[in-house]
């Protein structure tokens, strides 16, 4: 029987979204480096407006160029369509600022990136969203702090820090049972390596300045709609099924079937938020999403060295990593990541703080900087640094030791990092 | 809006407006396994124009309860009870795919109900794969990506979408992977058993407008000239490169000419 058939993920990474330049014949993608786009009479501006016409208007709201990398990402997830935003950051506060207002709750994992944490521990609850955070491999601790207010259920594929890996499926049903959609921030696993759609997660949100872009030049993040959850039924989210006073009563849902959810974050939180991504910054992340395939392949095949190295270490007292046998999502790793499990890692030198400091301060190919997903080897202190805000409790639960240190393992020579890696840890150790 | 035709719930999208018998009305009816939501644009577009605008969704898909109708002719008479039930005399009448025979049908066995019409990706007959009926039969997902993967040319499938950020394979996947089990089927078995569409043709009174797409492999253009011959009063627009899914992959293009004809 004929199958059907259409572009493989390589190809979609190179080609998805963008045609030649028709006017110019422009085979890479334009800057298109402009505010506003032109009317081409006053009816057609008022059918832009009114979302009548396919175009653009104004880039706050979408550019030619930030949308062939929407439309890119879309693709690459297998979702309906997708809003870059002027940061990872920015996309997750876009996708629960479409879903929900004062007086609703969110159940978070707790292994989460820093900057997450703050924005649900401290800055969400001005504004009447409160946060429930749980062990994300403790599906009935999910499924426990679930309210009757709760309106979305939060984690990230590889945790970070610790790289505690999400049992997606499991979490997407304890979710869904409860007419809850499921966000997950794919971040550190890329589409290359994480599929969160085809395990049930129902929207997607990216740091785009990490293994995206890939070369740490930008700022930017994704915000990507399966386009399965069905809002209708689950009757929590009245922002997407009944009437929007701020856009001449659409009702989302209804009209726009499985684009609502994506649709009101761009008629709204891209238009009244206004967090959007510049052109140039499209075309830069662009410029590295060609390359994802060969450069995650390369990330993966360094970090299972590297982590190997450190395991056997003797100044190295634990590596987390999900790849290592000893890892607790090692099982359920195997399952879920069959492509490898990144190349961030964290691991505790022995002696603690100042052993960690030595560490990092001895090391010369490895940067000491707040990033992952770079080109580059990356190396950070996360209890100062991207976590600091969190107290102890905060950070013992996200799995954080003082000791703590963590690596973005990048593309150089693989010997090279070794060498780098061993140099710090014998410093490490003359304290 | 919801509508009672035959005891059963009859959903039409209004763009939330009134509908009103003082003003032009225009049907649009969505193809095999879809619903209202496709012709969101040029609904939104004549709703804005003071149309009544009445995007229907067939029995047994979207929101109109079920079960379907198994065949084009009813499917057409179904149309004329929804124009009927909704105190609309007549209207315009706009199709895709198995809803551009629908049209047809509606135009040529209720010819004072549909004042002009417009077919969207059609051709007469319309014959559906083997592979398309059999793995629609056994409810496979497989069928949902034949209409998927060849309702799109294959430049649509590296996408390029103008509605930005869409991404247009998705979009066509998720809204078929909403449609129950039996509805694709049921649809498609329709499109292949319609054996009057030229018969049809030679009745249809009102003017025609043939929108089709240069690329479509799922109703190509060559298959349209005998319809194009039968209609008295027709005309044919061909739009360069487009595959099955025009209102996806020109929408805009697709808008303008129905702005002729409505």
């Amino acid at each position: 029987m004929t199958k059907p058939k259409t572009f493989n993920f390589d190809t979609l990474s190179l080609h998805a979204g963008q045609r030649p330049d028709p006017s110019t014949g422009a085979r890479a993608t334009p800057i298109y480096q402009t505010a506003s786009f032109m009317f081409r009479d006053t009816d057609h501006a008022a059918s832009l407006f009114n979302i009548e016409r396919a175009g653009h208007v104004y880039s706050r709201i979408s550019n030619p160029t930030t949308a062939v990398l929407e439309e890119r990402i879309a693709a690459l997830e297998g979702g309906v369509g997708a809003i870059a935003t002027a940061s990872g950051q920015a996309a997750t506060h876009l996708a629960i600022a479409t879903l929900m207002g004062a007086g609703s709750h969110i159940v978070s994992s707790q292994s989460i990136y820093g900057g997450t944490h703050n924005l649900l521990e401290y800055t969400l609850p001005r504004f009447g969203i409160d946060t429930t955070f749980v062990n994300p491999s403790d599906i009935d601790a999910i499924r426990a702090a679930i309210r009757p207010h709760t309106r979305l259920v939060f984690g990230e594929t590889l945790g970070n820090p610790g790289l505690d890996v999400l049992d997606i499926p499991r979490v997407a049903a304890v979710a869904h049972a409860s007419g809850l959609p499921l966000l997950v921030d794919a971040t550190f696993t890329t589409p290359y390596l994480s599929k969160p759609f085809e395990l049930g997660a129902d929207v997607i949100v990216h740091s785009a300045t990490k293994f995206l872009s890939g070369h740490g030049v930008v700022i930017g993040g994704l915000l990507v709609d399966s386009g399965t959850f069905d809002w209708e039924a689950s009757g929590k989210f009245p922002t997407l099924t009944e009437p929007y006073v701020g856009f001449h009563d659409l009702d989302f849902v209804e009209e726009f079937g499985p684009a609502a959810f994506i649709t009101r974050a761009r008629k709204e939180g891209a238009r009244d938020f206004g967090a959007c991504m510049s052109a140039n910054t499209a075309f830069l992340i662009l410029q590295g999403m060609e390359t994802l395939p060969i450069r995650m392949q390369r990330h993966v095949e360094n970090t299972r060295r590297v982590a190997a190295f450190l395991d056997e270490h003797e100044a190295v007292e634990w590596v987390a990593y999900p790849e290592l046998p000893g890892h607790p999502g090692h099982a359920l790793a195997k399952q879920l990541l069959p492509r490898g499990c990144g190349a961030v890692l964290s691991f505790g030198v022995k002696g603690g703080r100042m052993a960690g400091q030595r560490f990092i301060e001895k090391l010369e190919v490895f940067s000491h900087l707040a990033n992952v997903g770079d080109a580059k080897s990356l190396v950070i202190h996360p209890a100062s640094t991207t976590h600091h805000r969190m107290d102890a409790r905060a950070l013992e639960a996200a799995g954080i030791s003082e000791g703590l240190v963590r690596m973005s393992v990048g593309l150089e020579d693989v010997g090279d990092l070794i060498e780098d890696i061993a140099r710090g840890l014998r410093a490490s150790q003359k304290g | 809006m919801e509508l009672l035709i035959d005891g059963k719930v009859a959903y039409v999208g209004t763009g939330s407006r009134e509908i009103s018998s003082m003003r032009e009305s225009v049907v649009f009816v969505h193809g095999a396994g879809q619903n209202h939501t496709i012709w969101v644009l040029p609904a939104r577009h004549f709703v804005r124009k003071a149309f009544n605008v009445l995007s229907i969704d067939l029995p047994g898909h979207g929101r109109s309860a079920g079960p379907c109708v198994s065949s084009i002719e009813q499917m057409a008479d179904w149309i004329a009870e929804v124009l009927r039930v909704a105190g609309l005399a007549r209207a315009a009448v706009i199709g895709h795919s198995m809803g551009s025979l629908v049209a047809l049908a509606t135009a040529a066995r209720h010819p004072d109900r549909v004042r002009s019409l417009a077919m969207v990706g059609v051709s007469v007959p319309m014959p559906v794969s083997e592979a398309l009926l059999v793995t629609s039969a056994a409810n496979e997902h497989a069928a949902l990506e034949m209409l998927t993967f060849w309702g799109h040319s294959s430049t649509a499938h590296l996408g390029g979408n103008p509605t930005p950020g869409m991404w247009m394979l998705g979009c066509g996947l998720r809204l078929l992977e909403e449609s129950g089990d039996g509805v694709v089927h049921t649809d498609l078995r329709a499109c292949n058993e319609y054996r009057a569409g030229l018969e049809h043709a030679t009745q249809v009174k009102c003017p025609t407008l043939l929108i089709l797409g240069e690329r479509d492999a799922m109703t190509p253009v060559r298959a349209t000239h005998a319809l194009g011959r039968a209609i008295p009063d027709v005309e044919t627009l061909v739009f360069p490169g487009s595959g099955h899914a025009l209102l996806s992959e020109r929408p805009d293009p697709v808008l303008d000419a129905l702005m002729r004809i409505v």
